[in-house]
């Protein structure tokens, strides 16, 4: 007969977390799907506008290669008030950069629970759920909950757009006598 | 007092909310508890101020006082922590009252098809006529998460 093993104290499975602000609200980040952190200032130079319509939140994005990257602000996604966002999360297997004000605090989480039911609108498209640290809660941002597909697909339009009208115009200039 | 009448005793809480009292069935309050600091972050739940901290527990607050008495309460004194249901699910949440809570033993009328869905009946006590509220239809919570509670993850998730 097998007696099972006892777990060994203090293995307690954690996960490393980002804590950061937005319009002087606290909210945490999985470290792992934080691919980059970028002073906004640094991204600004290879960001083009956009302009995609009742998609407020996103004014520029950045090209990389084949891939776009959407800047979310952060404060105009979460309905906080507006904020010059300082930093950039550039979010890892998404098209996200998530403009910030800055971050507090790396740090671990043992616990995540799940949002309560009550919560029952968008935030549950943008929390993985509350964690309890040092007897404050914060909310876990979800890093796919930021753009829906749905918004994307808008967003790749406007792009699209935007890109037929440039290789228009070059067109234009190019055939000029 | 007779043994059938007896059987239709039921013990419920009663509970202040400015000048009006309401009352809730015993079963579904877990306890009654000072004001804690409320957690708030963004979320566009209506009715729902944020969570506090209970017991390791994160516990959301539903003020129903707008929705029963047309204005928020200015001053409150307790949560009463109550059982919500989410179909086969429970929940805790926390319900800001202004006044002490008492434990009573009454018999309830069933509510009519008159009665807003928030009444879940009616019980006379020390003269008053109270309505019995259900909880359920009062706080937030969509009906789509009924129809699929079962696939729900709900469960405490862990890193």
């Amino acid at each position: 007969m097998r007696l099972a093993v006892a777990a060994k104290p203090g293995s307690a499975k954690t996960e490393q977390i980002i804590l950061f602000r937005v319009s002087g609200q606290l909210f945490a980040v999985s470290s792992a799907s934080v691919q980059e952190v970028r002073s906004a200032d640094s991204m600004s130079g290879a960001a083009t506008e956009i302009s995609a319509p009742g998609i407020r939140k996103v004014r520029h994005v950045v090209r990389r290669g084949d891939r776009s990257l959407f800047i979310v602000n952060g404060a105009m996604h979460f309905g906080l008030h507006a904020a010059e966002g300082a930093l950039l999360f550039v979010l890892r297997k998404t098209r996200t950069a998530l403009l910030i004000d800055g971050i507090d605090k790396m740090t671990a989480m043992t616990r995540l629970q799940a949002l309560p039911l009550s919560f029952c609108h968008e935030e549950r498209q943008w929390y993985r759920g509350l964690t309890a640290l040092d007897q404050t809660v914060v909310p876990v941002v979800k890093p796919e909950g930021f753009l829906s597909v749905e918004e994307l697909a808008l967003l790749d339009a406007a792009l699209l757009q935007s890109d037929n009208s440039a290789a228009a115009a070059l067109l234009e200039t190019n055939s000029a006598p | 007092m007779t043994v059938s009448a007896e059987l239709e005793l039921q013990s419920f809480v009663l509970l202040r909310l400015g000048e009006r009292r309401f009352a809730v069935s015993a079963n579904q309050i877990a306890e009654l508890v000072a004001p804690s600091r409320v957690f708030r972050f963004p979320h566009r739940t209506s009715r729902l101020e944020g969570v506090i901290l209970r017991r390791g527990r994160i516990v959301p607050v539903c003020d129903v006082s707008e929705m029963l008495l047309g204005k928020r309460l200015t001053s409150r004194r307790f949560y009463l922590i109550a059982v919500r249901n989410y179909g086969m699910l429970k929940e805790w949440i926390a319900v800001p009252v202004t006044g002490e809570c008492e434990l009573i033993n009454s018999e309830m009328m069933a509510a009519s098809g008159s009665d807003a869905p928030h009444v879940a009946g009616w019980l006379s006590h020390d003269g008053d006529v109270i309505e019995v509220l259900n909880l359920d239809t009062l706080t937030p919570g969509p009906e789509q998460l009924l129809a699929h509670a079962g696939s729900l993850e709900t469960a405490e998730a862990r890193p």
